[in-house]
This record gives C-alpha cells, structure tokens and sequence, in this order.
C-alpha cells in the first residue's frame, strides 16, 4: 500500500515536470499529429508520375495506340525518343521505362506472327519498377488485345481471374502507412520520454536525493513507466480517432479497445527500453546517439515497412525476439482484419514476457548503477 | 606595452541582461593597469559577465568596454588585442580538453597562438617547470585534480605572453595548499612580467585581501572600488568580509547580530555516525582511503575540504547511496544498510548540487516530499507551513526554484531535507556560492536545530569561517583524514594562527611538500619573447592554427569511445539492418485453396501457383467461414476459390471465373500478389495448348518481353544495397559534427574559439577535416560489406565513385557544422540532425522514387539535397556499372554543395557569446 502511494505521487511529479517541458509537451503533439498525417499522406507505394519513353520504329495506328493509352497520374505523358538515345536516358535517371515497339509491329500482329513489344525498365528503382512493369504489361496488352478483338472479333481469356483485395479493397496507402507512423511513434516517444526524464534526474542530481528518502528502486522505476506510459497513451489515442479514424478516415475493422489494450503491453517494454537505455548511457548526448540506432532497427525490422516474410529465414528467427515485430504484426490483425484476442493472443503474450523480462533486467541494472554512481 | 597611468580597461554604461534579469546595470568603472585588480562578490551579481566581455568572449548589448586602448566591441580592435589577452574562464578546467593530455592542451593554446614548434617546447617546458606539472605531461587533463587543472589553464593563458591576464574564480572548490601555490606563481609571473595587468575574479574573501585593488559587486552594480585597506577604513570593519556585508544595501544586510553558537549540551546517548576504516574505491582510483571518525548525537561535525578530496563520496557512504569498498559504518548504533528505509526516515541530506525539481513550485516540492515520507495527512499541512514560515519561503511559495535566488534555494533544500524531522542531517557542501549574508542566514537556522531539536549535523564546506563555527571539524584531503578535532584544537596543535595555515599545513605534511612553494617555482617566469612579435592576427587564415584544431578534434574523438563506437559499430549495425530489412521483393506468400469444384481442371489450375516461386502452398480450406479466419490470422495471404462447375466450363470454354481474396493490409504487397496472380493466370492459358480454347485464342500474337536493365534478376537488394551508403553516409557524419560543435558550446571549452585569434574558416575546417576522415573510412567499410556480406559487386568506376563519395562527405559534414550554429544543446543536435536529414535523404533522393518522379516541392527539395546526387551516384557505379564520364555529373553538382555550405556556416556562425 504505502510502495503503491509512493508511486502514484512520483508518478504525478513525472507529470508535473513533462507538463513544464514545453519543447517535449510540444513534440508528442507534433508526432502524434502532424507527423502521422504527413507520413501517411506524403509517401505512395503506388506508381505516381513514371517517367516513361517510347521508341516507335513502327510508326503505326497501334503504336500510337499503345502509347496513347499512358496519362497522368499513373504515368508522365510518354515522350517519343530515338533508338540510340534509349540506353543514355536510361542510364542517366531521366526515364524509368522505355518501350521498343519493333518496325512491322502492327503488320506482324495482324498477320499472327508473334512480334514483340520489349519494355526496358531501370530495375534500380524496385517498388517503382515492379508495380510499374505489371501496369505496363496490362496496359500494352489491353490494347494489342482489343485491337486483335476489334478488327478479327476474337474472345476474351477463356479464363478469368477476379482479384479481390481484402481489408483495403482499393489499396489506399494512407490506411497503411498511417497505423505504421502511430506504432513507429508509439516506439519513439516512449524510450525518448522514459529515457530522457531518468537521465534529466541523474544530470541534476534529483535521482541521487530520491534514493536516500525511503523508496526503492522499484518503485521509482515503476513510476516513470506509468507516467510516460500514459502521457503516449492519451496521444496514440487521440491519433487513433481523431487522426487515423477521422481525418484519414481509415475504418477500423477490429476493437480499438482491444489494439489499445495491446499498446499498454508495448508501452511496457517501450519504458523498460527506456529506463534500460537511461540507465546504460552517462549523458543525454551519449543517450541520443544510442535511441536513434536503435529506433531505426526496431523500426526497419519490426515487419511495418517491409513485411516480415521478405526478410531472410535466419532474420526472420532474429526478430522474433523485437516487440515491435510483434507489436506490428497484433495491430495490423486487429485494425485491418478485425482479428480477436482469440488470434492475437500469442502475440500479446510474447510482448508483455519481453517487456517484463527486460523490466526486471533494467531494474536491476538501475540498482547497481545507483550504486556505483559517483 | 600599456603604461601605469593609462586605464587597461575603461567601461561605461555597461547593461547586461539574461531574459529578465540584468547581469549587470549601468557599470561606468576604470580599472587601472600594470596591477592586481580583484572583482569580489558571491555567484551570480555578474562578475563573470563582465570579465567576458572585457575578454571579448561575451558580445555586448548596451554600454561600451574599452579594453587595451580600443573598443573590444569593434571587431578589428579585438583581433588586434586578442593575442594580448589571455582568459581563463570558471570552472575547474572549463577552458581544457578532458581527453587531452597536459602537454597536448598546453601545446593547442600554442599553436593557436602561432608558436613555432621549437618555440612551444621551451615554452611549454618552462612554464610547466614553474608550475611544478612537469612529472606529469602525459596526464589527461580530466584526471588532474582541480588544483592541477587550473595550473594548466593557467599554462595555456600565459603561454603566448599576454599583457591582461582574466582569471574568473581560478580557486574556488581548490585546496588551499594549491590555493596557495597558484596565486604565488602568478606573482612570480607578475614580477617577472611587470606591466602585465591582472582581472581575477574570487568568491574568499581572504584572497581578496592580497589584491592591489578591489571591486565589490552585487546584483550587477559595483558597490565599491579601491584598495583592500580604504575598504575597510571606509567601512570601519576589520575584515573584509565584514566590509563587504557593510557595503550591501541596507535592506540585504540581514540582522546585524552576530553569529552566536551557544555550546552543546552533551548526551549520553549513543553516537548518531561511526565510521570504521571506510575505504572507496573506484577501479584502480582509491576515493577514500581507510577513514575513521565517530560524530556525537546533536554535534554539528564539519568536513573540511577541497573538491574531489573524498567529501561527498564518504556522505554517500553513510547515506547508503554508495557501497564502501571496505570497512564499516554505523547510524545509530546500526550498519548502513542501503535498504533499510526506517533508517533513511531518520535522516535528511542535502546534496551538493540543488537536487529539488525544478519543475515543481516552492510548494509543489514541499508537498511531493511530505507525501513520500509519509507524513500524517493530518499534519502535512501544518508542518509545511511551520517550515515556509521559519525558513522563509513565504514570498515564493509558487515561484519555480530557478527563479528565486541561490541563498533562498538552499534554505528551500534544508526545508525539504528536515520535513520529517529526521535525527541526522548530512549536508553537502549546502553554501557554495551563497553571498555571505545569506550563508550567515542558513547558519543560523542550522544552529538552531542542533542547539534546540538536537539535530546532529554532518555538514561538509570549503570556506575556513564556516569551519570554525563547527563543534568538531575533520580535514581531508586526496582521500584521507588528516586530522579530526575542534577548530581550536587544531589550530594549537599546528600553533597556527588561522584554520587555513593549519590545514596547509596538515596537508603538506601529508604529501611530504614544504608548505612555502619551492624554489623551482619562486623563479620569475621571464616572457620568451615580446607577444607583438607574433604575427598572429593578421591573416584570415593559417594552416596551422586549422590544423592545431584537427589534430586536437582527431585526438579527442580518438579518446571518446562512445562516439567511436557510434561512427563504425553504428554504421555496421545500420547497414546490416537496412540491407536485410528493407526490400521490395514479395515472395514467400502463403496461400491455400478452397476447392469447391474438386475436378483435374481446378486441381490444375490450383497446381500451377504451386509451380510458382513466389508462392508457398498452405493445407487447403473447407469452407468460405475458414477461409475467413485464415486470412484473418494472418495464416494466408491469399486464398484461391475455384467456382463449382470450373472444370465443365473450362471444356466447354464457357470463360469461368477464378476468384481471389488477397490480403490488403499492406497495400504495397497487395498490389504485386495482385499482378503475379494475374500472370499465373495469363501464364495457365498459355500453357495448355491442348486446351479446347487454345485453338481460338491468338495467344502468340503479340508478346512482351520485359528487360529488367541492370539487374536482370530483378532482386531488391542490388537495389537497396547501394542506396544505403548514401543514407548512413549523411545520417552518422552529419550528427557526430554537429555534437562536436555544439559539445564545445555546452562544456564551455568554445570559449577558446572566441578569445583566440582564430578565425571562424579555420575552426569550421580545423573541426570538419577529422570527420571527413571518419566518413571517408565508414565509406569503405560500407563499400566492403556490400561486395562482402551482400555480394553486390561494384560494376563501374571505383575510383570515381570514390571521388564523389569524398565530396559527399565533406558536403554532409558541412550540414552537420550549419546545424551545430543554431542547436543549443548536444541532445538537440542529435535530433535536429537526425529529423532535419532523414526526411529529404528517404523520401526526395530517390531512394523510394526516382527523383524524375517527383513534383513540386518535393522535386525542388530533392534537387537541392547532396543525397540525390550521391545515391545517382552510387547506384550508378555499383548497379548501372556507370563509367567516369556517366558519372562527372553527380560530381560537379556535389562539389558546389561545398562552398555554399561553408559560406552559410560561416556566417552563421557566431564570434562571441550573446
């Protein structure tokens, strides 16, 4: 009782001195608002403005045709280039794509000879490239089909596939992205708060007087995690309505009850993290080198940007052992698919056993270097 | 040279302000040259501004300063003087490098200064002879004591000669023996220097009784000037810290009363501390040694001495913050016991440093402190208003403890320490820099409680009057007691007339030194040569003193494992996760099929997304619910359902339908499994020639053929490989130079930059060159592990690629300087950098879209990023095998970057403190 009382009070000096912190009050706002917004409207997976040339050696109705079919936004309004300018402009970035239709296309086609269209794609540009090429194969097709079908009135493929996308049926990345940049966000502020306010203490000194009033450890350990825990809380929440539901109108399939049930969890070793990297680094300088390698890592390999199916086998194993994989993996079923806690309960009980495990070990950590601390 | 009757430095109308408060207000004041003048007054009434700026280090806002025959705000004068002025600013050591040997420091204020490399070793040699640091050349300066240290600072002030020397509070927090030794070579410097003038600033007022003349300060005003002793005639007081009182307004004077200590009464109870042979030690650094000491209950014991002689760290001990190494402790008749929080209610300590929240009110700490120590809730509130009312706090109940004044802070500190009336109060150090009149004030209340509440009081200082007014006091020094006895006591065994002479004396004892400083250092101190003939300020820039920075930068970042670690295991780390982390590539997709047809055609038609490397057959699903869960659980990603009748329509060429369900919640990957389901299908068409449609379908006439240039695997990361050097390349060089400027600025140690003559191109590059290097071998490390560990080889020029990661580097390392000018502090450095190159390196160089893509802004940004260029670059030589010509492009536009960074940092780049 009296070590409960204990940490609520220090918990609410934690408040009290984030609520002082202008810089810090200010940047949680930022990030959970503004920060969110752009991340999820600023970055497209789709192809947007490819820049994409045509050699036309036929010089025919169908060539012009194919080339036709290419208009903003999807594609840049294709130019027409020389055969010996393809390889420069390609090597210097100015297209993406070129397209070769050979001299005698539409005759050949006409007369079934089996010609083909050659599209050069610069390959180094991946996402871009791969959505890109699907799109140009389609489109060519579509139109050397439709003109077979027009003028010998052929069928169409005898048989059809149906592609329907669930949870996100027309693909929209802002749904995406957005529940990415609150997780991301949620990793960040809670080591930057935690982190910060335990180093602040040492740095003044603050942390030292605290040890020698009858508290333990424990409990000052304890009430950093609730105080940061809920200052990220409160904001992913409001993120989650007013940015993500409302503004980006992104639907939420499952309980957001229960995907804010499980950032608690997160929040947990998010602090833990916190307190771990508080207490591993001497000064607030050393702290800031250390938050940004590790945000990225986490960050990169949780499975939000590159999903984690594409990572190698053996790093697939490695990040198990990352919350935020888990983390990434429990909030995209709930949000997108509207999974239960009857499918994301292995997920809920790996974070919180990663978080517990590392709580204890900053703890005790903490402890040993409030003792060796000059 | 100046001459005796011209002032060395004349100043009028002299205001300074720091947000509200005024440093100084209105100072008109001459100080005569070719002496000793001395600023006294306690912290923060503005001593230390005003000797910046007659330094040249501070920039002046209303008034003017006339230093050394001009106007040191005027920006040629101070390049003229400023080899003429040496400063050493407060703090032990602030002005020092903490990596750098004493040798190395002492040789940086030398090349700075633009002494030839003969010149500097007889130099550097005599002055650390007179100094009596020569056995320790090789010393890093961060493992000096205060003493040593400020001995070097004093080195690196004197070495190029100069004719005003500013010391700011040289010895406070310094034994008096080094006190003692520091202020007899600067007049053995004096006597050999005769016309040089001296600025020293103190907070003992028993040094200031040595000085030639005095300027007493308070709250930014000069009270007084002249010499020690028409003070004193002045004011009718027999010390000076008496006049000083005498010279305060009449409203800070305090109560007139003398301090009086009724004697104690002694008690038969056990005694509050036992100390048994407690030792300390921190690796091979013994902090305490073997310490004994027993403090009656309601004794007021002082612990007298320097800073870093062990004081805090036997508190600690006792307080069980810190586990003695060896020996014992007792409180109360019990060992210390870290966890024993019964214990902990009967004590209150006070730290050295103020350790209240300084984002809580006045009464905001009073209240969380009550609540912690489990104060009845009944009398919280009276006790609290007991304390504001005998210590004072009323008027600053809600006030915030920065802004209420130190004394009245300390006093708030002791409130706190004895809210739950503890038995033993360790106090540490509780008066450092507290104007005497406030010191005599927190006394008073000290007394108080030991002679009335019986409080023993464990209390540790510097200042030999505070001493004397303890029952006991105990003298350590390097670790060790000395002597432990009542003032008096002490003083007759040592037949000394003061309590200082007395612990010099103890104290040289100790270390086998005679207490008068040896001959080697009563010589005079001749000047190696007349400072003016050093052409030093002339030029706008000089290789050496550029290069006098690099080699200091290099040394010290060579030294800082932290930072080490940050700029290789950092980009190895980073370059392992991005490589490995980051790709396009979609494969390994989990599908299953829920085949409610169950003929050879559908089985077919199922089999042939099998054959396909990019998919991973699950077990199929019975029914549409499953196929719903699945997906749901992340199980699948896509499932198939072949419609009933799929194999009848197929031979009747019916045109049946194959619907698909592919997970969208990434949309990314949604859109390619879209594209590979629809070739699976084009791709089953084709393939079955003996179809009964085949016949009718023109499947040949009119192919694509799809050529992935450079990378005809079309594997992500010969991709991605390539496009992280460029990232971590402005991400690790930019944010390690922007905290080594802004580091400078936080330590105190920029300060260099300011009085020196040193220009801002030859700090800026001086600084730059080191990191360049660090870039330089990150980017053959990185080049290495992407051939290595990724196996992407380098298809074009080498060398070229080179070249412009070269440019590239010295480009980012300039965004890291033009960051550094307007980050206050190094965590803000760390973030400004990190949020300020991360958004236009990821998203505007194309890295994620080709820049030709991109519109509006974004394209503007992106073009003006050295990232872009770089990443062409890059992915070019590795990917594209581009050859040097395909490759001058990216160089040119990359070099321009360079002098357009510089010229910007440079100007931005402030000259003097505001």
């Amino acid at each position: 009782m009296k070590r409960l009382i204990n940490i609520f009070w220090l918990g609410t000096k934690e408040l009290r001195s984030l609520q002082r912190d202008t810089v810090l009050v200010i940047f949680v706002i930022y990030a959970f608002t503004f920060a969110i917004y752009t991340q999820a409207t600023g970055t497209s997976s789709e192809v947007n403005n490819a820049s994409i040339a045509f050699v036309d050696e036929d010089q025919s109705a169908l060539s012009k045709r194919m080339y036709e079919a290419f208009y903003p936004p999807r594609f840049k309004l294709p130019v027409v280039i020389k055969a010996d300018e393809a390889d420069r402009m390609i090597d210097n970035g100015s297209f993406m794509f070129v397209v070769v239709v050979p001299p005698r296309f539409e005759a050949d086609v006409r007369a079934g000879r089996n010609p083909e269209v050659q599209v050069n794609i610069d390959a180094t540009a991946m996402q871009q490239a791969s959505i890109g090429a699907g799109y140009i194969r389609n489109i060519l097709t579509d139109q050397v089909w439709s003109f077979i079908r027009r003028t010998e009135d052929k069928p169409e493929l005898p048989v059809t596939v149906v592609v329907r996308k669930a949870y996100n049926p027309n693909g929209i990345t802002s749904w995406f992205t957005s529940v990415v940049a609150i997780i991301n966000q949620i990793t960040t502020l809670t080591m930057i708060l935690t982190g910060a306010a335990l180093i602040r203490e040492r740095e003044h000194g603050t942390i030292e007087h605290m040890l020698v009033m009858p508290l333990s450890a424990f409990e000052i350990a304890l009430a950093k995690v609730w105080a940061n825990s809920l200052v990220v809380l409160v904001a992913a929440t409001i993120s989650l309505f007013l940015v993500v539901k409302t503004i980006l109108a992104v639907p939420i399939a499952g309980s957001p009850v229960l995907f804010l049930g499980g950032v608690v969890l997160y929040l947990f070793f998010g602090t833990a993290l916190g307190i771990f990297l508080g207490t591993i680094t001497r000064s607030m300088a050393q702290f800031a080198l250390l938050i940004i390698l590790i945000i990225i890592v986490l960050q990169l390999l949780s499975g939000g940007n590159t999903p984690v199916e594409s990572q190698p086998w053996w790093m697939q194993r490695l990040t198990l052992v990352l919350p935020s994989r888990h983390f990434v993996a429990f909030s995209q079923a709930i949000i997108y698919r509207g999974a239960g806690i009857e499918t994301v309960w292995p997920q809920f009980l790996a974070v919180t056993g990663i978080g517990l495990g590392l709580f204890g070990f900053s703890l005790s950590l903490f402890r040993k270097s409030i003792a060796v601390s000059r | 040279m100046s001459t005796l009757t011209q002032p060395v430095a004349t100043i009028t109308g002299l205001t300074h302000r720091y947000g509200k408060t005024r440093a100084l207000d209105n100072i008109a004041i001459e100080l005569p040259s070719g002496c000793m003048v001395g600023l006294i007054g306690p912290d923060g009434v503005g001593k230390s501004t005003l000797m910046g700026i007659i330094a040249g280090a501070k920039k002046i806002q209303t008034g003017t300063a006339n230093v050394l025959g001009g106007d040191i705000a005027d920006r040629r004068h101070r390049n003229a003087v400023c080899p003429r002025i040496a400063y050493m600013p407060q703090g032990l050591g602030k002005n020092l490098y903490f990596e750098l040997s004493v040798f190395e420091n002492i040789d940086f204020f030398a090349q700075l200064f633009g002494l030839s490399r003969s010149e500097r070793k007889t130099r550097i040699a005599e002055l650390l002879k007179a100094t009596g640091l020569d056995p320790f050349p090789d010393r890093p300066a961060g493992k000096l004591s205060g003493g040593m240290k400020q001995k070097v600072g004093l080195c690196g002030a004197l070495v190029h000669d100069p004719d005003l020397l500013i010391l700011d509070e040289p010895t406070t927090g310094v034994d008096p023996l080094s006190r003692q030794q520091f202020w007899t070579l600067v007049n053995n410097i004096r006597s050999g220097r005769p016309g040089m003038s001296v600025l020293v600033s103190t907070a003992y007022m028993d040094e200031a009784d040595q000085f030639d003349w005095l300027i007493a300060m308070d709250a930014g005003k000069v009270l007084a000037t002249g010499t020690p002793s028409e003070l004193k005639e002045r004011t009718g007081c027999g010390t000076l810290e008496e006049t000083f009182v005498a010279l305060l307004p009449p409203e800070k004077r305090g109560e007139a009363h003398r301090l009086t200590i009724p004697p104690r009464v002694e008690t038969n109870a056990e005694p509050a501390i036992v100390a048994k042979n407690l030792t300390r030690k921190f690796g091979k650094f013994v902090a305490v040694n073997s310490v004994n000491f027993t403090i009656e209950r309601g004794e007021i014991f002082g612990f007298l001495g320097s800073n870093g002689c062990g004081k805090s760290t036997t508190m600690k001990m006792l307080t069980g913050l810190l586990p003695a190494s060896e020996g014992e402790a007792w409180l109360f008749g019990k060992p210390v016991d870290p966890n024993n929080e019964d214990a902990r209610m009967r004590v209150g300590y006070m730290s050295q440093a103020f350790s209240l929240y300084g984002e809580l009110t006045v009464a905001q700490n009073l209240w969380i402190h009550a609540r912690l120590y489990h104060l009845p809730a009944e009398s919280r509130r009276p006790r609290i208003d007991e304390l504001v009312e005998r210590f004072g706090l009323g008027q600053y109940i809600n006030d915030l403890p920065e802004s209420i004044p130190l004394g009245v802070r300390q006093r708030l500190s002791l409130a706190v320490a004895v809210i739950h009336e503890p038995e033993l109060l360790i106090l540490d150090e509780p008066t450092s820099g507290v104007d005497p009149v406030a010191r005599d004030e927190f006394w008073e209340l000290l007394i108080n409680l030991s002679r009335e509440k019986q409080v023993t009081i464990f209390i540790s200082t510097h200042f030999m009057n505070e001493a004397l007014r303890c029952d006991r006091i105990s003298l350590m020094h390097a670790g060790t007691v000395l002597a432990c006895d009542t003032p008096n006591a002490l003083m007759a065994a040592r037949g000394t007339e003061s309590l200082e002479e007395a612990f010099i004396g103890y104290i040289a004892d100790a270390i086998g030194e005679p207490a008068k400083p040896n001959q080697a250092a009563a010589e005079p101190v001749v000047a190696a040569e007349p400072a003016s003939e050093h052409p030093v300020s002339e030029s706008w820039f000089q290789v050496g003193r550029m290069l006098a920075y690099t080699r200091r930068e290099a040394l010290e970042i060579r030294r800082d494992p932290v930072r080490l670690a940050f700029a290789f295991v950092g980009s190895l780390v980073l370059m392992l996760a991005f490589g490995f982390g980051i790709t396009t590539d979609v494969e390994n997709i989990r599908f299953a099929a829920l085949d409610l047809d169950q003929t050879p055609e559908s089985r077919a038609y199922v089999a042939q997304f099998e054959s396909s490397r990019y998919f991973i057959r699950q077990p199929p699903m019975e029914s549409h619910p499953e196929e719903a869960r699945r997906l749901k659980a992340n199980d699948i990603s896509l499932a198939i359902e072949m419609p009933t009748n799929f194999g009848r329509d197929v031979k009747r060429d019916s045109g049946p339908e194959v619907s698909t369900v592919v997970d969208g919640a990434n949309p990314f990957r949604a859109e390619t499994i879209k594209q590979y389901v629809t070739n699976v299908n084009q791709l089953y068409v084709r393939r079955n020639p003996n179809h009964p449609s085949s016949a009718r379908f023109p499947a040949h006439s009119g192919g694509i053929q799809t050529r992935y240039l450079y990378n005809p695997t079309f594997e992500s990361v010969y991709a991605i490989v390539p496009s992280i050097p460029p990232i971590l390349l402005v991400l690790i060089p930019a944010i390690l130079m922007a905290v080594s400027v802004v580091r400078e600025k936080e330590l105190g140690s920029i300060v260099n930059f300011f009085v020196t003559p040193t220009t801002r191109l030859e700090f800026l590059l001086g600084k730059q060159i080191p990191y360049i290097a660090i870039g330089m071998m990150n980017y053959f490390l990185l080049m290495l592990m992407s051939i290595v560990v990724f196996q992407v080889p380098l298809k074009g020029s080498g060398l070229m690629l080179t070249v412009c990661a070269l440019l590239y580097v010295t480009a980012t390392t300039g965004i890291g300087l033009l960051v550094s000018t307007f980050t206050p502090s190094q965590v803000a450095a760390v973030f400004v950098t990190a949020i300020l190159t991360i958004l236009p390196t990821t998203q505007f160089s194309g890295l994620l879209q080709p820049v030709s893509t991109l519109e509006g802004r974004a394209r503007i940004v992106g073009s003006l990023w050295p990232t872009t260029y770089y990443m062409h670059a890059s992915v070019g030589a590795f990917t594209k095998g581009l050859g040097p010509k395909l490759l001058a492009g990216d160089l040119v536009c990359l070099a321009l970057f360079i002098p357009v960074l510089t010229v910007l940092t440079a100007s931005a780049l402030k000259r003097q403190e505001s």
